[in-house]
């Protein structure tokens, strides 16, 4: 049994929350230094360069990557041996949140009330949580602050199992194709396939927390995930939409087993600015 | 090409789909819940908080200023969400808007008809971008936050025109450039 205390768990949060919006990861940057190599489109290549520049004002200015700072999305691994002490877990997740984006001048973008006066919470909580409780004693907090413009353009089908392979390259492709320039691309296409509804939006997300190009360790998925960036690649949206080759940097398929009459595919897109920190208590 | 605000239309008729150009001068900020308040004024035949004729509305919540600097990140929002009040901002004199992403077939025939212009400024690129942004103020709609309503003064802020009155559209013709099918 070992004890890890909610002040270090929001201080830890409020860190992740103004590093993970500051500094691009590294698997990032070279993805995109290699997408800005291998475009062949002259505009995508300059909006490539922007978006480096970009990176780099941002880590040395100290100053949020994009204006929009997201809704905070925290997942957790909490070790079954852990015990936390001094308050309420979630808690000292929010109030993380509260101090990380108070301290680190972050935009506060979620509202109360979404179908009616959409009132601002002023702190930017609540924080979106998800808990997977895991051997060991360990805590894993990963911070993934998630913007609107790529949120926004999520998909979900319950393809009948009829559709089979083919149907879910279909439809993952298309998603990209009618979401156009809206998620900032090049996106990370973050696919779940199975579980029920809520399982597999859940694994399309986690699918984005993977090193980016990272391939699935099972081959069939690998494949999969090959065959559909090829095919994102060739609607010709490039980067920020205005033609090109590199749409996608990489597709991330998770999958789960489902009902034998269900076959759900779930679409998740991450724009470029792809923000996720993680620190292990 | 610089371009400087207020938008004449002898400047509006010179821009095509995919030209990169600048802007300096004053331009103004506001988003989704600022326009559905301009709605609200016109419906009501009250004034809005600013005279659009001439000029150019960025779709863009900032994150906010650390002490001395005008203001924090401020890269585009996503314009589609902006369509259905569109129409009645161009009928007001409106003559250019900055976001990001497409606009609806509503959208380009009113620009169309009004002699107005798109442009993108490229997302994500929020730090870059704020480094043209000389002098921010809030100058309606305070209690919305980073959605109120704002007047910037801009240097040499870089975007690309999306539609111009002739029809064109830089993501068509872009994507159209690029895409192959699959069996090529």
């Amino acid at each position: 049994m070992r004890e890890i205390s909610c002040q270090e768990i929001t201080d830890t949060v409020a860190r992740l929350c103004i590093e993970a919006n500051y500094y691009l990861g590294e698997d990032v940057l070279e993805a995109l230094r290699q997408a800005r190599e291998s475009e062949v489109s002259p505009v995508g290549r300059e909006v490539l360069d922007q978006i480096l520049k970009n990176a780099d004002i941002a880590s040395r200015e100290k100053m949020p990557l994009c204006q929009d700072t997201g809704v905070t999305v925290v997942f957790l691994e909490l070790g079954q041996d852990v015990h936390i002490a001094g308050g309420d877990l979630y808690e000292a997740i929010n109030e993380g949140v509260r101090k990380g984006y108070q301290e680190g001048y972050l935009r506060k973008s979620v509202v109360d009330r979404p179908f009616s006066a959409r009132v601002n919470t002023k702190d930017n909580t609540p924080a979106v949580i998800h808990t997977d409780i895991v051997p060991g004693d360990k805590l894993k907090i990963t911070v993934c602050p998630k913007g609107a413009g790529s949120e926004n353009m999520s998909y979900l089908k319950m393809l009948s199992p009829a559709a089979g392979r083919q149907g879910v390259i279909d439809f993952v492709v298309d998603c990209v194709d009618r979401s156009g320039a809206n998620p900032c691309p090049p996106v990370i296409v973050g696919v779940g396939i199975g579980g029920t509804i809520d399982q597999t939006t859940l694994i399309a997300k986690k699918a984005l927390l993977r090193p980016v190009g990272q391939p699935h360790p099972d081959p069939e998925v690998a494949e999969l995930e090959r065959e559909i960036l090829e095919r994102v690649n060739k609607l010709g949206i490039g980067p920020q939409g205005f033609g090109g080759r590199v749409t996608a940097l990489a597709v991330h398929v998770e999958t789960f087993p489902c009902h034998i009459a269900s076959l759900p595919v779930a679409v998740n897109l991450q724009c470029h600015s792809a923000r996720h920190k993680e620190a292990i208590l | 090409m610089r371009i400087t605000t207020p938008l004449t239309d002898e400047v509006i008729e010179k821009l095509r789909a995919g030209d990169k150009v600048t802007i300096t001068g004053t331009i103004y900020v506001g988003r989704d819940a600022a326009h559905k308040r301009f709605m609200e004024a016109l419906d009501k035949g009250e004034p809005l908080p600013f005279d659009p004729k001439g000029q150019i509305i960025y779709y863009m919540g900032p994150s906010p200023a650390k002490p001395g600097k005008p203001i924090g990140s401020a890269g585009p929002t996503t314009a589609y969400r902006m369509d259905p009040y569109t129409p009645r901002m161009l009928e007001q004199g409106l003559k250019g808007m900055i976001g990001k992403g497409n606009r609806g077939p509503e959208v380009r025939e009113a620009l169309k008809k009004h002699k107005a212009v798109y442009f993108a400024a490229i997302g994500g690129a929020a730090a870059l971008i704020a480094n043209s942004i000389k002098k921010a103020e809030v100058i309606a709609y305070e209690e919305l936050g980073a959605e109120a309503l704002r007047r910037l003064e801009v240097e040499d802020f870089p975007v690309i025109v999306v539609n111009d009155i002739y029809g064109g559209d830089a993501y068509e013709e872009g994507k159209a450039k690029y895409r192959m099918t699959n069996d090529q």
